[in-house]
């Protein structure tokens, strides 16, 4: 028996949900998309610019720089940030008051402020009264992060993977935990070598939290803007200039409201189609292959 | 190849034991024959598991030796032991296809790849696995997954036991039945010793030849199913062997009769003088309802009971009598007069076992 009522009226319950997503998402987005295909002068005064802005965006040779430095960055940063946050996982306490205790360490990183980041690191940095600075210098290596490229370069990877490392090992460190003592057992039974161990039991329960921890460094590292400008202020020169400081510029200093718009959305863009990537890739790796293989 | 001993072994998990009590596994010693089929039978928490974990070496006994071939291998970590075990949730390497997973144990000792796929082959088409060889482990049903589990003790020509603590627990109930049946299939293709470890009497009897069952940390009874149910030797086997399970009565001598609470048994005097000669305050007689012969009808030498229920389960009945003032079961056929309102009971006295301090004691016939 089918008593199913139909009422088309029930459509209008989803109308709470809707305005909340109207309001948390879709205005603000439709308003930088406004922006992005009109020239605005004033309140009266508006041209529509169609593609025009998006390909002034595209072809900026400033912004293609700035773009290929937040992809090394990103990429070097995730480079070191996953494999060595699985290490520290790995080597952190199981239990015993040590546990909490090297949690709690591990934690504090994650527990400041970017901008708190920025400075302890300028200061931390510095060739007179910083310790780093100092050390470095006093054996002998010429460092300066306002003249040098390469020491600016290291020294933002340095301050983000101390930053957001723990994030990776905690995430790690609980996907870690889960894993029952049985798998462990079998594979002594069956004479796993440390690496066989890691490699077919540790890694494979580690994808899902690996998945969240990459993704959200990704997002994170993409979108770095704080740390870098209280630090070097994108400089010496540009070369530490990433987007997020790209486009601040141009929207706040300029005031260029069109291509800050259209900058915007291709920005945005990217990184949801890197996350889809980097999910699609991952998530095939788990994949039965059966079918491809047509056993 | 292998014979296991324990050697007066026994296991605490707690720093300074100080009473019986404390202990997991309390002294015991005992032999598991080489290619034996082996149950190791008992409820949650007696110390089965951590008698298996100490077979196999995930942990070291506090006192006392494992013995392999009169070898002692206490120290030997489980990778030196040539052992497989195999887990009540199965273990598979979820990213390696089930091929991998059986080639795994044989891979890590750097057997030369001919050889582990001729192994793989063999141990696949005995579980019957071959369709599956390419699949991810991971994609398995549960009972395929703890083939795979099986089948990776089975690949290793160098295993000589394979350890299984209640194996069949996430099984479904019709493929538990396949599974068993494939372990006894293994067990005779393979000489292997096998220990299983079960809370279940009938998964216990239909793959063991012989049954350990195990009470508060102590192996109490050894022996084949038929053993335990003829002729438990403590009245912790009586109880859990059997459904139901046997009858015991705590008995006292007094002028001259043997009597439960007030009720005077019509037992023969051997019978009266061991109760009076154990020396004991905790005697009991036992007694299977399957032996218990009942009458619908009043018969010399036979103890009134009331009937209080009646569970008819087709080929036979289970009664659930008051005898004096104790519950008492007895099971009789579908051919049997059922008895209303009352039964008279008799006790055949070659089924008739004394038990003092829960321990089974001969009665001496004349």
């Amino acid at each position: 028996m089918n008593n199913k009522i139909y009422n088309n009226r029930a459509w209008w319950l989803i109308l709470p949900m809707l305005l909340l997503v109207a309001f948390s998402a879709i205005i603000p987005l439709m308003t930088v998309v406004n922006y992005s295909v009109q020239d605005v002068f004033d309140a009266n005064t508006r041209f529509f610019t169609g593609t025009e802005w998006f390909q002034a965006t595209l072809n900026d040779p400033g912004l293609q720089a700035a773009l290929v430095r937040q992809f090394a960055f990103s990429l070097t940063v995730l480079a070191i940030e996953v494999p060595l946050g699985i290490g520290i996982a790995l080597l952190m306490p199981k239990k015993g008051w040590q546990a909490s205790a090297i949690l709690i360490l591990v934690t504090m990183p994650l527990l400041i402020p970017w901008n708190v980041v920025g400075s302890i690191w300028q200061i931390f940095t510095r060739g007179d009264i910083g310790l780093m600075g100092w050390g470095l210098r006093e054996l002998g290596y010429g460092y300066n992060i306002t003249r040098s490229a390469v020491d600016a370069w290291g020294t933002i990877i340095l301050m983000d993977v101390w930053h957001w490392t723990p994030l990776i090992a905690l995430l790690c460190y609980s996907g870690l935990r889960s894993i029952p003592d049985a798998y462990y057992q079998a594979a002594r039974i069956d004479r796993a070598s440390r690496w066989a161990v890691f490699r077919y039991i540790q890694l494979p329960k580690l994808t899902n939290v690996l998945v969240i921890g990459i993704l959200l460094r990704f997002m994170h590292s993409f979108m770095i803007y704080a740390e870098p400008f209280v630090l070097t202020g994108g400089g010496p020169g540009n070369s530490t200039t990433f987007l997020s400081q790209s486009l601040t510029t141009m929207a706040i200093g300029q005031q260029d409201l069109g291509p800050s718009a259209a900058f915007s959305l291709i920005y945005f863009l990217i990184i949801l189609l890197v996350c889809w990537v980097f999910y699609t890739a991952i998530m095939n790796l788990q994949k039965d292959k059966q079918q491809d293989k047509g056993a | 190849m292998a014979e296991i001993t324990l050697k007066s072994l026994a296991h605490t998990y707690l720093a300074a034991p100080s009473s019986p009590e404390d202990y997991a596994i309390r002294e015991m010693n005992h032999v598991w024959h080489q290619g034996g089929a082996y149950a190791l039978l008992g409820p949650s928490g007696c110390g089965k598991s951590t008698l298996l974990n100490i077979i196999s070496g995930l942990l070291e006994p506090s006192s006392g030796d494992v013995l392999f071939d009169g070898e002692r291998v206490n120290a030997l970590p489980p990778e030196a032991r040539n052992i497989a075990q195999v887990f009540q949730f199965p273990v598979v390497y979820d990213t390696m296809t089930v091929y991998d997973n059986l080639a795994f144990p044989l891979r890590n000792v750097g057997t030369p790849a001919d050889k582990v796929r001729e192994r793989v082959m063999e141990v696949a088409d005995v579980l019957e696995l071959t369709p599956q060889l390419k699949r991810k482990a991971k994609n398995l049903t549960a009972d395929e997954k703890q083939k795979v589990s099986m089948g990776r003790g089975l690949v290793r020509d160098d295993v000589s036991a394979i350890l299984f603590d209640e194996p069949l627990t996430v099984i479904d109930p019709q493929l538990k039945w396949k599974l068993r049946r494939k372990l006894k299939e293994i067990h005779q293709r393979f000489n292997i010793t096998m220990v299983y470890v079960t809370h279940d009497q009938l998964e216990a009897s239909t793959f063991a030849d012989k049954i350990a069952v195990m009470y508060e940390g102590q192996v109490v009874q050894f022996g084949t199913p038929r053993e335990l149910f003829e002729t438990p030797n403590h009245t912790f086997v009586g109880y859990f062997i059997g459904s139901p399970g046997m009858n015991f009565l705590e008995v006292e001598t007094r002028d001259g009769r043997v009597m439960a609470g007030a009720l005077p048994l019509s037992v023969p005097s051997v019978v009266h003088d061991a109760v009076a000669h154990s020396g004991s305050v905790n005697v009991k007689l036992g007694i299977r309802p399957e032996f218990v012969e009942v009458h619908a009808a009043p018969v010399d030498d036979a103890m009134e009971a009331v009937v209080e229920d009646v569970q008819d389960l087709g080929t036979y009945a289970i009664l659930s009598l008051r005898l004096g003032d104790v519950p008492f079961k007895a099971r009789i056929e579908e051919d049997d007069t059922l008895p209303r309102d009352k039964a008279w009971l008799r006790f055949p006295i070659e089924r008739l076992g004394l038990y003092v301090d829960e321990f089974r004691v001969e009665i001496s016939h004349e």
